[in-house]
């Protein structure tokens, strides 16, 4: 590792300063060399969504200013995770570049090794652009980015912050306004829930794993804190309690039967029916909810913020980056994928069509990109006012799936009548002993 | 397997005569035995022993693994999602087997019967075994959504309140043994239905003399003679239900909650998603004893019944 560095600094300080004279005495910091691994071929394993059909359309830009070849696949997250875990766990992954869910993975990835340290090239004026500094990332994007020695293990590509997302038709019928904080929402709520109607004031994943992203939402709006200093959990405390409690209240008594077997698509499916008043889930969704072809509630979708618990106000936020395999031949050229894909224009286009929220501030803030946005300034409001209260929303540990899915069964369980307190001592009392061994191992 | 051994074994027995030779010499019926030997060792017997070797591990992905002896098994009986998923298969199977049994059964009856398009029919009724598993369960999955689904409408047409489906615990398992079962008792109406076929008219024709009823006909003539045939069934039922994985992750993933998290599904999250492969061989050390010990008491029963006196039809 430390041999190629070497002879890459020293192949590229000839041709930075080759590249210097031809400018003349030019000072400032130029543009990365693009060209410089042209005729090289990438492979790239993706998540299937928006954001890899945006690399995927647009790939030919890439490979013109590059003269890389890339290869790149999309399959269904699940699936894609697996797939990148058992390549990596071989030690000869097929993929140079992979894309990576921070929420569930960071730990997993981290712990293993399996990812590149970035930091060197992000600093190398010969791979990076000027506009690309570390800085211009929002805060929760470093926090998934980097480990816990500083180092940059990916570039954090597309942010999804939980949002509420509400019906202005109902909310005017029955002249609620819109609830700035837990109370006013729950009130909210019982007002326009008119079971006769078949219409409910709140939607929600209730589904077990799923239901967590949610969860955290009230979680941290209470005050909690996943983990203490020492990396104990501390989801089964009395702010866990209470946020339970809040989330029992709203999906038992003023949410759809059956709601306990949601995910969000049955959830979309009750709010784009006009059947649900309110629902909380990532800024992702407002493209189908703006289909005409979709939704029958075009245009009436007002978009706001996570209303404020009693012990704060934030947004669970979620995310995903593009990483680069340790084990690939092709990182310098991979970083120059990483970096275009994560580039303003290609960020521009993906907040533009609603397929992501780029991490990166200053595509956020360009009033010029910001004019272009499709869907309702609302929308774009929220996810800017979402940013300054964005938190991460499960905690940074290995064994991730396992606490989504022992407590959230709990948290599901508390739904059929179950008591919250109880509920979650049992799950924890099963997610300890595994936290505990994966730390340990 | 044992059939595969029975007909490898037979040619050579003629052989043991011509073998009183000075010196030992490889039996000449092991070039035959030799390709089905290295097909068993490389497909069945390696990856067993292999798993049970994972199984005595503590191996994360990602992580080198390390010997732990039996801690894997000692974790399962305090693993109350593991005790609930073997709860949810036994029920599941049971429900599973029991249900296409009895109605296949009773197809098989009307459908032996001479009617009118009694062909056309025979291959309507087999439509839905035809059918793609996946495809079916995300139909249904439709057709349970408590506020969408046309069951809560046909429920209404009737008079009954609707029903939460697969998205309440509590009725989750007997709606996914509704879609097994709408799917597999056509096949149990085809097993049966050879039976049926396979029986004389003789004694049916003598029964009818001493004046037996229908129901006594059925019960002492056809259900013995069918008995076999009935065995066969269940026996693949079985082995289909315990190890169905696909209807059950299509519709409700395990849930809601893990109501209906069998152990095959918990055994998908342990291996592909918490990554945790020497605690899932273990499982699965522990799963494969379980259908071991369903198909030998599945056996017993079968020997009880002697079917062989009765069945010569076989």
């Amino acid at each position: 590792m430390k041999d190629t560095l070497v002879s890459r600094r020293a192949v590229l300080a000839g041709t930075a300063a080759a590249g210097a004279l031809s400018l003349t005495g030019f000072p400032a910091r130029a543009e990365p060399q693009w060209k410089k691994y042209a005729g090289t071929t990438l492979e790239v394993i993706l998540a299937k969504g928006p954001r890899g059909d945006n690399l995927q359309k647009n790939i030919k830009e890439f490979t013109d200013l590059t003269g890389i070849q890339v290869e790149s696949e999309q399959i269904p997250e699940q699936q894609q995770r697996q797939k990148a875990v058992i390549e990596f766990t071989s030690g000869k992954p097929s993929f140079d570049v992979v894309h990576l869910s921070y929420h569930v993975q960071k730990r997993q990835f981290e712990k293993a090794g399996w990812l590149a340290d970035l930091s060197g090239y992000l600093k190398d004026p010969n791979l990076t652009a000027p506009d690309l500094v570390e800085s211009d990332f929002s805060a929760a994007g470093l926090q998934y980015a980097k480990n816990d020695k500083g180092q940059m293990l990916s570039l954090p590509w597309s942010v999804d912050y939980f949002i509420l997302y509400y019906n202005k038709e109902l909310f005017q019928k029955k002249g609620v306004a819109v609830p700035k904080t837990f109370d006013e929402m729950v009130a909210a709520a019982e007002t326009l829930t008119d079971p006769k109607e078949g219409t409910f004031g709140f939607v929600g994943r209730g589904l077990r794993n799923a239901n967590m992203t949610l969860w955290t939402n009230f979680f941290l709006n209470y005050g909690g804190e996943f983990l203490d200093a020492k990396g104990n959990i501390l989801t089964d405390g009395p702010e866990a309690i209470e946020a339970t409690k809040m989330y029992q209240r709203l999906l038992t008594k003023v949410a759809p039967p059956g709601v306990s077997g949601f995910n969000w698509m049955e959830s979309m499916a009750s709010f784009t029916q006009g059947r649900a008043a309110m629902w909380i889930d990532g800024v992702g969704w407002a493209p189908p909810l703006e289909d005409p072809a979709a939704s029958r509630i075009v245009g009436k979708v007002g978009y706001t913020m996570v209303p404020a618990g009693p012990k704060g106000q934030y947004s669970a936020t979620y995310g995903d980056g593009l990483g680069i395999a340790q084990a690939s031949k092709n990182k310098e050229a991979a970083y120059l994928l990483c970096q275009w894909a994560v580039s303003k224009a290609q960020g521009s286009r993906l907040l533009q069509a609603g397929g992501g929220v780029p991490f990166r501030n200053s595509i956020l803030n360009d009033a010029e990109v910001r004019k272009g946005v499709k869907l309702p300034q609302e929308w774009l409001q929220s996810v800017i006012d979402s940013a300054k209260i964005s938190k991460l929303g499960l905690p940074v540990i290995i064994p991730v799936a396992e606490f989504r899915d022992l407590v959230g069964a709990g948290v599901t369980a508390t739904l059929s009548g179950a008591d919250p307190a109880t509920e979650l001592k049992k799950a924890h009392e099963q997610f300890r002993p595994i936290l505990e061994r994966s730390e340990k191992s | 397997m044992s059939g595969v051994s029975a007909t490898e074994t037979a040619p050579a027995q003629p052989d043991t005569a011509t073998r009183e030779m000075p010196g030992w010499q490889p039996p000449s019926y092991w070039p035959f035995v030799l390709p089905a030997l290295i097909v068993v060792l490389a497909v069945i017997i390696f990856p067993w022993a292999y798993t049970v070797w994972m199984s005595l591990h503590e191996w994360k992905v990602g992580a080198p693994p390390t010997f732990v002896g039996l801690a894997n098994y000692i974790r399962l009986p305090s693993d109350a999602r593991f005790v609930e998923s073997v709860w949810h298969t036994l029920v599941y199977t049971a429900l599973s087997v029991a249900l296409p049994l009895l109605l296949g059964t009773l197809a098989a009856v009307v459908f032996h019967a001479k009617f009118p398009m009694r062909g056309f029919l025979r291959g309507l009724f087999i439509l839905p075994m035809m059918a793609t598993p996946v495809a079916i369960a995300l139909v249904w999955t439709m057709m349970f959504h408590p506020q969408l689904g046309i069951l809560n409408y046909l429920l209404s047409l009737v008079g009954l309140p609707p029903q939460l489906w697969v998205f309440h615990p509590a009725t989750v398992i007997p709606s996914l043994v509704l879609v097994e079962t709408w799917q597999w008792t056509p096949l149990v109406m085809l097993i049966v239905l050879g039976g049926l076929a396979a029986i004389p008219s003789e004694p049916y024709e003598s029964a009818l003399i001493d004046g037996a009823t229908r129901w006594q006909t059925f019960r002492y003539i056809s259900l013995p003679l069918i008995m076999p045939f009935l065995f066969i069934a269940s026996m693949i039922r079985m082995i289909d239900a315990v190890k169905s994985f696909d209807i059950i992750f299509a519709i409700t993933q395990g849930g809601p909650g893990s109501a209906s998290e069998t152990i095959n599904l918990y055994l998908y999250s342990v291996a592909f998603v918490y990554y945790d492969v020497g605690y899932a061989s273990a499982i699965v050390v522990v799963f494969f004893a379980l259908i071991v010990a369903l198909a030998a008491a599945l056996l017993r029963l079968r020997q009880r019944t002697h079917w062989n006196d009765a069945g010569g039809v076989a």
